[in-house]
């Protein structure tokens, strides 16, 4: 495959915790590769190595053996500052708890990484208020997290994932705690921002969760074991039910 | 689900011909359950024989339109009433399948789960897709017949994902001799060693 193609690539990645006869292999030899406009779906039971894939892939964690590469560039060898500077402004987290700040209001918390990394006040609003736009909470800008709902926050956190540039997006259980119409609401941002030219990733054990994606991988004890696409063709199934 | 109350539903919202019925039952059921004409007739004969329907003067297009009877609303209404009972549903393959992959030397069973669970996933995958792409307010009936096949495929993703959990459990107990002799042959050899 062509370097540009994968926006997230992981070749041949080992990830093993501690050594000798305690050690514990997390992944090995996984290789994968998500394109521009393409979800991936992790699935696999606990301990299967789900999290740890996905911190790799956002550079949280690095492997113990293989390379990690994000828009063709290989986090192994950037310096801890360059990969700092690489997880705010391309890399986007949705996590199952939030993390939104309570001293800062909706836009103020999706602008901070931006603020962070040098841009603006003004140009940092701009952008965040786009980003709330975009999951259709840009009326409630100005509310703090706890005046907000469950399903609102973790919309503002989307947002905060999804300010700027971002163009891979990393997400882990990112429908938590919240109701099936919330929780699909919220797969259903992910999903345009991909179809938008985003390359998504999401890590869940729940099949209905795992069937917005365009590829759903299931690790088993740190491997890759299956991959699957969606089965055109489905009509058969649906009048079969009722006949 | 019968083509009786499916047509005896669609006539409730007002008199209709058979061609009517089964336009108006595609688009209820978007298109998953396509009727022919035929069906539709001879379901509207028996409808009618058993007092549900009864036949119109025929329009000027030599059309004959149906509206539905007392009778038929009454059918109706218990048939919303009552609710579908499992027991009416076919046996599952699946469970009996896995049931005998346990019992069978030689069968893997984890590969056995694991292919089912790709072909359901992909199912569900293409569910959600036909989901997505239908979001105007006219398709709701249609989402609610994805929504039913989704929730129906996570369901058995979820016992699969149950059934690998019982699987890493489970130790086989120990073969009786009259079920595996070239098992007791193998243990015979190694014990002479």
């Amino acid at each position: 495959m062509n370097p540009t193609d994968g926006v997230l690539e992981l070749r041949a990645v080992h990830r093993t915790h501690g050594g000798g006869e305690a050690a514990v292999y997390a992944l090995r030899g996984v290789s994968l590769t998500v394109a521009a406009g393409e979800m991936v779906a992790v699935m696999g039971p606990s301990g299967s190595g789900k999290s740890t894939l996905l911190a790799l892939a956002g550079g949280l964690d690095r492997p113990t053996d293989g390379e990690v590469l994000v828009e063709g560039e290989a986090l192994g060898g950037l310096t801890p500052r360059e990969l700092a500077r690489l997880r705010r402004r391309r890399i986007g987290y949705v996590f199952q708890d939030l993390n939104l700040l309570g001293s800062l209001t909706a836009v103020e918390n999706v602008a901070l990484p931006l603020e962070l990394d040098g841009t603006g006040v003004r140009a940092a609003r701009r952008l965040a208020l786009a980003a709330l736009r975009e999951v259709d909470v840009a009326g409630l800008a100005d509310r703090f997290p706890d005046q907000m709902s469950g399903g609102q926050q973790q919309r503002v956190a989307i947002a905060r994932a999804l300010v700027g540039e971002r163009r891979l997006v990393l997400a882990d259980e990112p429908t938590g705690a919240l109701d099936s119409q919330a929780g699909e609401a919220v797969l259903h941002l992910l999903r345009r921002r991909v179809d938008a030219g985003a390359a998504g990733v999401l890590v869940t054990h729940e099949a209905r969760h795992a069937g917005w994606a365009d590829r759903v991988v299931f690790l088993r004890d740190g491997v890759l074991v299956d991959s699957t696409a969606p089965l055109v063709g489905v009509e058969h199934l649906l009048s079969g039910s009722s006949r | 689900m019968s083509i009786r109350h499916g047509l005896l539903a669609l006539l409730e919202r007002g008199q209709m011909y058979g061609y009517q019925l089964r336009a108006a039952f595609e688009e209820s059921t978007g298109s998953t359950w396509p009727l022919n004409i035929g069906q539709v007739y001879t379901t509207l004969a028996r409808l009618e024989r058993d007092g549900l329907v009864r036949p119109l003067p025929e329009n000027e297009g030599g059309q004959r339109p149906y509206e539905i009877t007392d009778a038929g609303r009454a059918d109706l209404a218990l048939w919303f009433a009552t609710p579908i009972s499992r027991a009416d549903r076919p046996r599952d393959e699946l469970s009996i399948k896995l049931a005998l992959a346990l019992t069978t030397p030689g069968v893997d069973v984890r590969s056995v789960v694991q292919t089912q669970r790709s072909a359901t996933m992909r199912a569900l995958q293409e569910f959600t897709r036909l989901k997505y792409a239908s979001d105007k307010p006219e398709d709701l009936p249609w989402r609610l017949v994805l929504d039913a096949m989704i929730f129906q495929a996570e369901a058995e993703v979820r016992w699969l994902d149950h059934c690998e959990t019982s699987l890493v459990r489970h130790r086989p107990a120990p073969a009786r001799p009259m079920d595996h002799p070239e098992a007791v042959d193998r243990a015979g050899d190694e014990a002479r060693r």
